[in-house]
């Protein structure tokens, strides 16, 4: 069936004689070639469905929260009255909080500007794609990028008092250690976990706490003043 | 089993009217072609893909966190409109209002209490979503861009929320308002510009309350579901729900380790 090749391979500088054609395969360009077929069911009805059902249950649990509880509504607006503390909406209070301790510059454009920036970018920076455990390749250099990075956030936010963003940070930089002593071969399940996690997760963990820690000390323990207060206290 | 009809009959036999077929262009049928149409030739629901990976129906994949986000912003809309109704955009009449809303209006409170109530759920589950997508890694390549959609809708949330925070023109209002614009002035140079436009003057006041008004109930609302749209749709132009299992081996190599998204697609 086959003929007799009417050609000869070998190697040839000419390139107007015998031109080449090299088909690069690389990892990252490669045809993307679907392995196995899976299960699959089809939207209508199953998905749309479910989607209903939960929005039901989602508007049931909603309904019974506005039958029991009421919508705060206080006195009429009265720019010559301030109350103390006045409170931004809840999910700004981890930057109120912010603006305890430094400029509004700093906590009020720097921090959410940068924050906005960096999940934009999440998907584009290679770090966030490949996820190796974080300790697992070049150990010795990234644990002293660690602890530089740690150490000196730790410094910058002990100089300003700011404990409340200080205590996650170290509460994390500390199960960081832990993931840093532990391997893929641990015993335990969760330090097998832990020594698996990439840089993402490690900051974003990060970010998570302190978003979670700051707008709970905002909401719950702040008083007039900004003090410190204890939510049975009162206001 | 002849002479009761399922409930699944009398939908059949609904299907199969002349008013239900001009209506809608799928047809009759529960072959799997009519399901697929049934998505397909649907003006709304074309944006979804007509079939989902089975293993991505599962609570653990998603806790339904986008789905209970749509649930939210169609509660916000269905009681937004009716509040409308009662509400005049102007100081001090928005609190007398709001007062009436409480006191007089039929399901007044209710109505008001359901939307503020929606709306807090709906900024805590935009969040939830987010970080639920980031730690399946469901960000990763070709779903870059549906992730900045995702944080462009995060904002755009924020913002809703906001603006209509003020509405009510109460106490916790003026003040929680006045808190958060203050930090528009600390933009270096532009920032006083800024928080006048923002609010129409330098400091809270009735042309704030209708700038406010008008982003919530107009611009915001219709930004949103521009960007929703987009969103589900890049969902099925992506290659549906995320799912660690699923993809391609060249893409799993690059993300060898991620385990939790593997675990979680099983």
């Amino acid at each position: 069936m086959a003929d007799s090749k009417d050609f000869t391979a070998g190697i040839d500088s000419n390139a107007k004689k015998s031109p080449r054609r090299i088909v690069f395969i690389t990892r990252r360009t490669s045809a993307q070639v679907k392995t196995d077929s899976e299960d699959q069911v089809q939207s209508f009805p199953e998905v749309l469905f479910r989607a209903a059902v939960a929005i039901q249950v989602l508007a049931i649990a909603l309904v019974w929260v506005s039958l029991v509880f009421n919508a705060p509504l206080e006195g009429l607006a009265d720019p010559s009255h301030t109350p103390n503390p006045a409170k931004a909406p809840w999910y700004f209070l981890g930057l109120q909080e912010m603006l305890h301790y430094f400029p509004p510059v700093v906590a009020g454009v720097l921090v959410p500007g940068l924050v906005v920036f960096a999940l934009i970018v999440i998907p584009y920076f290679k770090v966030n794609i490949e996820a190796d455990g974080l300790f697992l390749k070049d150990r010795q250099k990234r644990l002293r990028i660690f602890y530089l990075i740690a150490t000196g956030l730790s410094l910058f936010l002990l100089f300003f008092k700011v404990y409340a963003a200080l205590v996650p940070t170290l509460i994390v930089a500390g199960v960081m250690l832990l993931a840093a002593q532990s391997s893929p071969q641990s015993s335990s399940a969760l330090r097998r976990y832990l020594a698996a996690r990439p840089l993402s997760y490690w900051v974003m963990t990060w970010f998570l706490f302190e978003l979670v820690v700051l707008t709970a000390i905002g909401t719950f323990f702040r008083g007039p003043g900004w003090a410190w207060v204890w939510p049975w206290q009162g206001s | 089993m002849a002479i009761t009809k399922t409930i699944d009959q009398y939908f059949d036999d609904l299907r199969s009217t002349r008013v239900w077929r001009s209506v809608f262009r799928s047809g009759t049928g529960s072959s799997t072609l009519h399901r697929a149409l049934a998505i397909q030739q649907n003006v709304f629901l074309h944006l979804f893909s007509t079939k989902v990976r089975a293993r991505m129906l599962g609570f653990s994949a998603t806790w339904y966190l986008g789905t209970l986000t749509l649930g939210t912003f169609l509660i916000l809309v269905a009681t937004g409109i009716p509040l409308m109704f009662y509400y005049h955009p102007s100081a001090p009449q928005a609190y007398a209002d709001t007062k009436d809303l409480q006191f007089v209006v039929s399901s007044g409170l209710f109505l008001r209490n359901l939307h503020r109530w929606s709306a807090h759920a709906m900024v805590f589950l935009v969040f939830a979503h987010m970080f639920k997508v980031f730690y399946r890694g469901a960000y990763r390549t070709p779903r870059e861009f549906n992730w900045v959609i995702g944080i462009v809708l995060l904002l755009i949330t924020l913002l809703l929320s906001y603006t209509g925070y003020l509405l009510p023109w109460d106490q916790l209002a003026y003040w929680a308002i006045t808190v958060g614009s203050n930090i528009a002035s600390a933009v270096p140079v532009m920032g006083n510009k800024i928080h006048f436009m923002l609010l129409g003057g330098n400091a809270v006041n009735a042309n704030a309350l209708l700038r406010f008004y008008v982003l919530h109930c107009m611009i915001l609302p219709l930004t949103a579901m521009f960007f929703v749209a987009i969103h589900f749709w890049r969902i099925r132009k992506d290659g549906g729900l995320y799912s660690h299992a699923s993809e391609p081996a060249t893409l799993r190599t690059n993300a060898a380790g991620s385990d939790t998204a593997a675990k979680e697609a099983q």
